[in-house]
């Protein structure tokens, strides 16, 4: 197990279902803190469903049920009492597709903050300015402020959502396969963005890129069949994988 | 070769042949129903055109057919279709959202789904037989433009909150689940995101739905609203007439000059319902968002 950085996620014993369908096996695993941990593994095997275990997405999903434990900073996300809500306030999550809101840019930003209380003005204003410059965006859209989002190309639409992330200030990010429906260009850039995040955030992000995983993470995952195979440094699991299987798949061979 | 050449060309002329004859059916039937809808505009328009007037819109119903007026029978469909869309449309919009934001899937769900399509399809004289029963009777609104109101809100109520559940539906999962990562809760997100994408076509849909209630007089007639009002209503409890049933009502009549008036009035009727429905388009094209996904 990873030493570098104190614990952010602790999981034990994670299972869940969807429906009679068990989708998660046992999964015990922890996520440093301010570290970029990456999940891997075919589709299909769980990862998604661990990460949106992570902010309780899962949560919306009928029919989702989930047992073990999930401890963030040593709270239970899954004690009687806690609210989901608060929960997504400090851990955001950005998805497979971007989808900004059908509004203005600005708006998208500003959607957070303003449910969480925060008054349009100067203080709004400096948000918005704020999370589109630590999503490495600004420059491009700082004149068309009142544009529709929807506009904007892909890659920008997913920075856009980075930024409608980091907006409410939270302290982890858990990305979904942010760059799958990326190019590479955009790809790079939204990797060198999540490696100047890690210094404020613990990020999660689930990839089916293994080059990806290998470039920006510090700690890697493979998950096969709703099970995590192996845990450990990145450069560990790419080069010297203790599991036949972690073996297999990243030398691609099956997946 | 050539011969599998020979071959394929029939198949093809055939499939053309085919295609063609189902396109001139296609069109036939367009015919048809298009054919059916002007003869009768025409003829209402033939015989009722000439009877519109200021004098016919601006008078009470009288004995004599040329002095007789469509007001009490206007403005008691105005007021009347301003109520049931004051009484539908929120409680409709509200069951659509429960229905589709916030009820688990469960039987009882289902039931209530099942039991909101069969409602959409009960004839409007049962409704009738029910606003008779629950507004005029029991609660004693009796034969009043209440009554009346909340009768058609009934009759609309399944149509609006099918519509609006299908508005609902079609906003797409990814933007709640965008709100909700940021710490949304069900209302807000429901509020800031859902709602203004599906107003559009929650609109539309009670707009449609209003637009059959309009023409409705048998649900009218089962609750007993007069036919011959010489007043105004002036309060939610007063009796009231309305187009569809002072259309009945003159047709019924014996003389050629009620008749007249009756095309008269189905021509009003036509009007209002072309209106709102123009509203309807006018408000979706203005409030429709442009969406990339």
């Amino acid at each position: 197990m990873p030493t570098a950085g104190e614990t952010a996620f602790d999981i034990q014993n994670l299972n869940c279902w969807y429906g009679d369908r068990q989708a998660l096996f046992n999964i015990s695993l922890s996520i440093p803190d301010r570290r970029i941990t990456a999940l891997i593994g075919p589709s299909g095997c769980g990862k998604s469903t661990f990460i949106r275990c992570l902010n309780r997405i899962n949560d919306l999903i009928a029919g989702c049920r989930v047992e073990g434990q999930v401890l963030y900073k040593k709270e239970n996300l899954y004690a009687p009492g806690i609210e989901a809500i608060s929960i997504r306030y400090r851990i955001g999550m950005v998805f497979q597709k971007p989808n900004p809101f059908p509004k203005s840019i600005y708006d998208n930003i500003a959607y957070g903050p303003l449910i969480w209380g925060v008054k349009r003005g100067p203080q709004l204003d400096a948000i918005v300015e704020e999370s589109l410059k630590k999503a490495a965006i600004w420059d491009e859209v700082k004149d068309k402020l009142q544009q529709n989002a929807q506009a904007l190309s892909g890659g920008q639409q997913q920075r856009l959502c980075i930024a409608r992330a980091l907006a409410v200030e939270p302290e982890a990010l858990l990305l979904d396969e942010p760059c799958s429906a990326l190019d590479p260009i955009a790809t790079a850039k939204i990797e060198e963005l999540l490696l100047a995040l890690k210094k404020t955030y613990t990020i999660v992000i689930v990839t089916h890129n293994m080059q990806q995983a290998a470039r920006v993470s510090d700690v890697t995952g493979f998950f096969l069949l709703g099970e995590l195979v192996e845990f450990g440094e990145t450069g560990q699991i790419f080069t010297n994988p203790k599991d036949r299987r972690t073996e297999d798949y990243i030398t691609g061979r099956f997946g | 070769m050539s011969l599998q050449t020979a071959a394929l060309e029939r198949v093809i002329v055939r499939r053309r042949y085919a295609d063609r004859l189902f396109r001139i059916c296609a069109v036939l039937m367009l015919l048809i129903a298009i054919g059916t809808l002007a003869t009768l505009l025409v003829d209402v328009f033939m015989a009722g055109a000439g009877r519109l007037s200021w004098q016919f819109v601006s008078s009470f119903p009288s004995r004599k057919p040329e002095q007789a007026g469509a007001l009490s029978a206007i403005v008691g469909t105005l007021y009347m279709m301003t109520l049931t869309a004051l009484f539908a449309f929120p409680i409709g919009v509200a069951s659509a959202i429960y229905l589709e934001e916030y009820a688990r899937r469960t039987w009882y769900a289902r039931v209530i789904e099942v039991n909101i399509a069969n409602l959409a399809g009960v004839p409007s004289i049962i409704y009738g037989l029910l606003g008779l029963e629950l507004f005029v009777r029991a609660m004693r609104f009796d034969r009043s433009l209440l009554s009346g109101s909340l009768t058609m809100a009934l009759l609309v109520l399944p149509i609006i909150i099918i519509s609006s559940r299908e508005a609902l539906r079609s906003v797409p999962g990814s933007l709640r689940e965008g709100s909700y990562a940021l710490g949304a809760s069900r209302w807000q997100t429901i509020w800031h995101q859902v709602l203004p994408l599906a107003f559009p076509g929650i609109l539309t849909g009670s707009i449609l739905a209003f637009s059959r209630a309009i023409g409705e007089a048998s649900p009218l007639i089962t609750i007993g609203a007069l036919t011959y009002i010489a007043f105004l209503p002036d309060s939610l409890l007063s009796p009231f007439t309305a187009l569809p049933i002072q259309i009945f009502n003159w047709v019924s009549r014996p003389q050629a000059g009620f008749h007249v008036n009756a095309a008269a009035a189905i021509l009003v009727l036509l009007v209002i319902l072309l209106l709102m429905n123009a509203a309807a388009v006018y408000l979706r094209q203005r409030y429709q968002k442009r969406l990339s996904f």
